[in-house]
């Protein structure tokens, strides 16, 4: 009986379906006390839909969950919390208006007062006990990502959970960060916790895992001892059949300083200084691949190079012209093809509740010459968009946000290139896609840049960085600590360079 | 245990039967009303449809009831287009009939069509004023507009009360407080037995239909409702859509306010538009937005009001009767929506 | 004179206070209800009718929460369960109660409310307190309802700030996600605040037919429900600092009828517009100087589904 005790969580011949996807489709798994377990697959693979079920966000169609021995039910978080399960999301969930005391404290029961002194103090000491520093009363937007991170596991041991559940803990964090968390999850691991972590970097895999469970398409492929794989095993369960994991990086022809950027400054609303005297050059057919950690400024550098953002000083120069102070539309007139991808795809890039034809007509619908719109030649794009990026849709009347993500992202994709591209500007393109459709979306891009387009491609997976683009540029804070060869670094050293621990002299710049 | 999932498709005898299902339950419930004033429900409802189609002359009140509905629905519709919530249409009518009042009041010399064309020109411009006073702090200061409408037809009530005690009283009222009666020359000519504000409601149908739908100002006007940023990464310039839009639906407002003062009241008092304005955004809401749609919900709207006057003389049934049941058939109508977008499904 | 001024500003400002904390309650949650203004009517009209047919305050008043909170009870039901648009359905909520109350009011008019009602209301000085210089007459020998407004906004100032619920509930009107991942049930908290919000404001609609006309009229509220919905907006939906917002619009409610005697040029009929205008003073200044929290619970207006994909 003493195995059974160890068996912290049990679920058996899970099914969940959202819709017509099949989510999640006879699921078993199983977390023992004191070991680590990492849920490996691509995006969709129903992972995090595995483990909201575990927490309680969903309900399963169908399966039986066992929690420390017991059967259990959950149809709200709070029964699973009350089991002792404690997820940290990829998302925090996190109530930015309140103090990091409160956010720990919230949902837990207790005096119906709130004594704010006492509660402080009992944070501290959970804080000491397992090596997190922090200040009680900062209130979650003035939190730096690994702050918050900080925050949501402090939240879980508070309620005294001994399940831990984190969904791509390190997609955030710079590779210093990664490793102080996994310091604390090893030290977790001691104190007699069970670790589930969500992942799909192989690599991360290796190294903390004791045993790995592979899902794919809803189900799993399998479940192995991490000590006994090999991340190309792994890699094939994960994907179905053998492919090369490298992404191609063509030779292209360079025109040398295409685009040029000199002391770039943009304020935000707040009048923080977001962008510091920006310099750097563009050159068509290369990829400047663009790395930092979230919130150093990316967004205001794409907006400011599409004319969305207002300059506090600077030029932007295109083959000598000067574009700064532009609005897209002026841009446009005056014969600059700029792409711009933006991170949110269907809350700017696209219109959600819109088909494929109106969507389309977007970029162009001002060039038509009466007040009436016609609609027949973006039909005719959309049909040809459909038939050459092999989009999968009912048909181009169809609304873009019923469509699946790497669909959505070829529809941008496509409608972007279709307008003959000098610059394209396109920020985390492959997000939430899976490996398929983000080997589309590098092919696409490696296509332009032999046509010599220019591409400025903001990233977050290091290694896709490192083996894509043709030169790096390396934000922190609003400021370039570096432009880098790929070939001359590594991905610790691009960490040092996103947290600002080393900067580059400007003459050490490629 | 009962779970909600999203309907992926919703076949149209599915859709038509929920809507009607709605309205059903809707009457049902509004008989609870009528059973406490002890009267009989099928009674007070075939008595309403009586009181606004049994004769000719109801019919013609019927559509009377229904042009400043529809105007006030499509203007509405085009700001509700872009998600913004003009719940002012109802100050913008009032304000479109000053404009024209005072017109009436200072030209009533002047030939019938240049006195009726600037009185309708003075309306537009009036409401498209009191439409766009909100929709410039929305667009530069992201100023809540549903409130600033609102206050604004309070305003609007104001001024009228003013006029109507003060500068515009009639002399010759005898001490009753009461603007002057319109000369003839300032009264829209009827066409059919009705005034001719039928013919330019239908024809406001048809352009809005044409201008949302098929036009680049439409267009944009619906990809800055569903997405801002949207509409800025395409290069629209979003204040100025957001401000000719308002323009546009406070115009048609005021539009409606000319044509009740000059088609039905002949005068300008603080009743001149009965609510309508705030009717309309039940209509318009309740037809999707749809210009053909409107027509139609109008007429039947119309009806009801029409009918609620009717049972007050037939039944002494407060004429508040139809408000209440067009309110009960908007809780069941939104309610309803639900199913058709989520499907429950029933399991142990 | 000024004193006089003062008193009748809290009078008329005391309708204002309840609906405007009721709203603050029902906004924190996340739930933009703009059917005060109905809510109000219903309370009104049945505090009313109730008081007039029983001659008891407490019935009056008691039913008057009861409609309002119906009132709210529908608007939950759509918002929350059925998901409805919040600004359609709160207008809608608005007809119902302008409907209802002139439905029910029609009998009402002209009616002189029974004396007991008419005692109940006078005013009792609290010993000490009312005897403050200029203030203490002002503000402690009024009647028993302007207490109990005081004491609803500082119960629930201290209820918002200072308890676990009240934690709760500003978490849910802020990031509904997380409140629910915490284990905090979401929808129990909002159709409490929803309601709780709509049985305050059918007290505030019963102090003003009971208490500021006092008769039945139709349409009584005139517009204060729509006020008290900006209100909100100028207390940075923070419920001490609507002492200050209420009060002050009863001021402005009453200024142009207690400036008649002095025969100033304006015509009443224009300073009668100074509460509109001024309301939409303080939205434009409210939303020129957009700063952190004042653009209110994050999640207001939007519908909150867990598995939504």
């Amino acid at each position: 009986m003493t195995i059974e005790t160890d068996l912290y969580v049990k679920m058996q011949d899970i099914c969940k379906t959202f819709g017509e996807v099949r989510a999640n489709h006879n699921i078993s798994f199983e977390v023992h006390r004191g070991e680590i377990y990492a849920l490996l697959g691509e995006n969709g693979a129903g992972k995090s839909t595995l483990m909201n079920i575990l927490s309680g966000i969903y309900t399963p169609d169908s399966g039986r969950i066992y929690v420390h021995g017991e059967e259990k039910h959950f149809t709200t978080p709070s029964q699973s919390i009350e089991a002792g399960i404690g997820m940290i999301y990829q998302h925090f969930k996190l109530v930015d208006p309140l103090t990091a005391t409160e956010n720990i404290i919230l949902g837990q029961k207790g005096h119906f007062l709130l004594n704010k002194r006492a509660l402080s103090r009992r944070i501290h000491e959970l804080a000491d006990q397992y090596g997190f520093s922090i200040d009680p009363n900062k209130q979650a937007y003035d939190m730096s990502v690994s702050e918050k991170q900080t925050v949501e596991i402090l939240k879980v041991l508070y309620r005294g959970a001994d399940i831990l559940i984190l969904d791509e803990p390190t997609a955030v964090l710079t590779p210093q960060e990664t490793k102080k968390l996994f310091d604390v999850m090893r030290a977790m691991k001691k104190q007699g916790c069970a670790i589930v972590i969500i992942t799909h970097k192989l690599n991360e895999v290796m190294e903390i895992s004791d045993w790995v469970s592979v899902m794919r398409k809803g189900e799993t492929v399998g479940t192995i001892k991490t000590s006994e794989t090999t991340p190309t095993e792994l890699t094939n369960m994960m994907v179905g059949k053998t492919v090369s994991l490298s992404i191609h990086r063509p030779e292209a022809k360079k025109e040398p300083g295409v685009f040029k950027v000199t002391d770039l400054c943009v304020r935000d609303k707040e009048g923080v200084l977001r962008l510091d005297h920006i310099n750097f050059e563009l050159n068509g057919g290369e990829i400047l691949g663009v790395a930092g950690v979230a919130g150093s400024g990316q967004k205001q550098l794409c907006e400011a190079l599409t004319g969305l953002q207002p300059l506090e000083s600077g030029s932007i120069h295109f083959r000598g012209r000067d574009m700064a102070g532009l609005s897209p539309r002026e841009i446009s007139l005056s014969g600059i093809s700029v792409s711009f991808i933006p991170e949110d795809r269907l809350g700017m890039g696209l219109v959600a509740n819109m088909d494929m034809v109106d969507n389309i007509i977007l970029r162009d619908y001002y060039r038509q010459k009466t007040f009436l719109l016609h609609r027949r030649p973006s039909e005719e794009k959309a049909e040809r968009l459909v038939t050459t990026l092999n989009i999968q849709t009912p048909g181009v009347h169809h609304a873009v946000k019923k469509l699946s993500g790497g669909n959505i992202q070829k529809v941008l994709l496509g409608r972007e290139i279709a307008c003959d591209p000098n610059v394209i500007i396109t920020a985390y393109a492959t997000r939430g896609l899976d490996v398929g459709s983000s080997h589309v979306v590098y092919e696409l891009l490696n296509k332009q840049k032999t046509k010599g387009v220019a591409i400025l491609y903001f990233g977050e997976d290091l290694d896709v960085l490192l083996e894509l683009s043709d030169r790096i540029m390396v934000l922190c804070n609003g400021r370039i600590s570096g432009i880098v060869d790929p070939n001359q670094v590594d991905k610790e050293a691009l960490g040092f360079m996103m947290s600002g621990a080393r900067k580059l002299d400007r003459e050490d710049w490629v | 245990m009962i779970q909600m999932q999203t309907r992926t498709h919703c076949p149209g005898w599915y859709l038509f039967a929920v809507r009607f299902g709605a309205v059903f339950l809707a009457l049902l419930t509004a008989s609870i009303f009528i059973l406490i004033i002890k009267q009989n429900p099928l009674q007070v409802y075939w008595a309403m449809i009586q009181g606004a189609a049994g004769t000719k002359y109801r019919i013609s009140e019927t559509i009377v009831k229904a042009v400043p509905l529809l105007l006030c629905s499509l203007g509405i519709a085009a700001a509700f287009r872009m998600k913004f919530w003009n719940i002012g249409a109802e100050g913008q009518l009032m304000v479109g009939s000053v404009a024209a009042t005072f017109f009436a009041l200072h030209g009533a010399t002047w030939p019938q069509p240049l006195l009726l064309g600037s009185m309708m020109i003075a309306a537009i411009l009036a409401g498209a004023l009191w439409g766009l006073i909100p929709a410039f702090f929305r667009a530069r200061f992201k100023t809540n507009e549903t409130i600033f409408t609102l206050m604004m037809n309070y305003v609007a009530l104001n001024i009228i009360t003013y006029l109507q005690y003060g500068p515009w009283r009639d002399p010759r009222a005898m001490g009753f407080p009461k603007i002057p009666t319109f000369a003839t020359n300032a009264v829209l000519p009827k066409v059919w037995n009705v005034h001719m504000g039928w013919i330019i409601a239908l024809l406001v149908a048809v352009i809005m239909y044409v201008f949302m739908r098929h036009t680049k100002k439409g267009y944009e006007i619906a990809v800055v409702g569903e997405s801002e940023n949207t509409a800025r990464y395409a290069g629209m310039k979003v204040g100025g859509i957001i401000m000719l839009t308002m323009a546009i639906s406070g115009a048609i407002c005021g539009l409606a306010g000319m044509i009740e003062a000059s088609g039905v009241s002949r005068t300008l008092s603080v009743h001149v538009s009965g609510g309508v304005g705030y009717t309309a955004i039940i209509t318009a809401w309740l037809s999707g937005l749809s210009a053909p749609v409107m027509v139609v919900v109008c007429v039947l709207f119309a009806a009801m009001i029409q009918g609620g006057t009717y049972i007050q003389m037939a039944h002494h049934i407060p004429q508040s009767a139809a408000q209440l049941l067009q309110a009960i058939i908007l809780f069941f109508v939104l309610g309803s929506e639900f199913f058709t977008r989520y499907k429950l499904v029933f399991k142990r | 004179m000024l004193s006089d001024f003062l008193v009748a500003a809290i009078v008329a400002g005391t309708p204002l206070l309840f609906a405007v904390l009721g709203e603050i309650f029902a906004e924190r949650s996340g739930k933009l209800n703009l059917g005060l203004e109905g809510m109000m009517l219903m309370g009104a009209v049945v505090g009313f009718q109730v008081g007039l047919s029983t001659s008891q305050v407490g019935l009056a008043l008691l039913s008057a929460m009861i409609a309002g909170g119906a009132g709210a009870l529908i608007f939950a039901v759509l918002t929350i369960t059925l998901r409805s648009n919040q600004v359609v359905t709160g207008l809608a909520l608005t007809m119902f109660g302008m409907g209802f109350s002139s439905f029910v009011g029609k009998n009402l008019v002209g009616e002189a409310l029974p004396e007991t009602i008419k005692l109940f209301f006078q005013p009792y000085p609290i010993p000490f307190l009312c005897n403050i210089p200029f203030l203490g007459p002002i503000l402690f020998a009024r009647d028993p309802l302007v207490y109990g407004g005081y004491a609803a906004v500082i119960i629930g100032s201290l209820y918002l700030y200072r308890t676990r619920c009240g934690l709760h509930l500003r978490a849910v009107g802020e990031n509904t996600a997380a409140a629910d991942a915490a284990g905090i049930r979401v929808t129990l908290y909002q159709y409490v605040h929803v309601v709780l919000g709509g049985i305050l404001c059918g007290l505030g609609g019963a102090y003003l037919s009971l208490v500021d006309v006092p008769a039945w009229q139709d349409n009584i509220t005139a517009g204060r429900g729509w006020i008290a919905i900006a209100l909100v907006i100028f207390c940075k939906w923070n419920p001490w600092v609507v002492f200050l917002g209420a009060y002050l619009f009863g001021g402005l409610d009453i200024i142009g009828f207690r400036l008649q005697r002095f025969d100033i040029p304006i015509s009443q009929y224009i300073i009668d517009m100074l509460p509109y205008l001024v309301t939409i003073l303080i939205l434009v200044i409210s939303s020129v100087r957009k700063s952190r929290g004042s653009a209110g619970p994050a999640e207001m207006g939007h519908p909150y589904f867990r598995e939504e994909k």
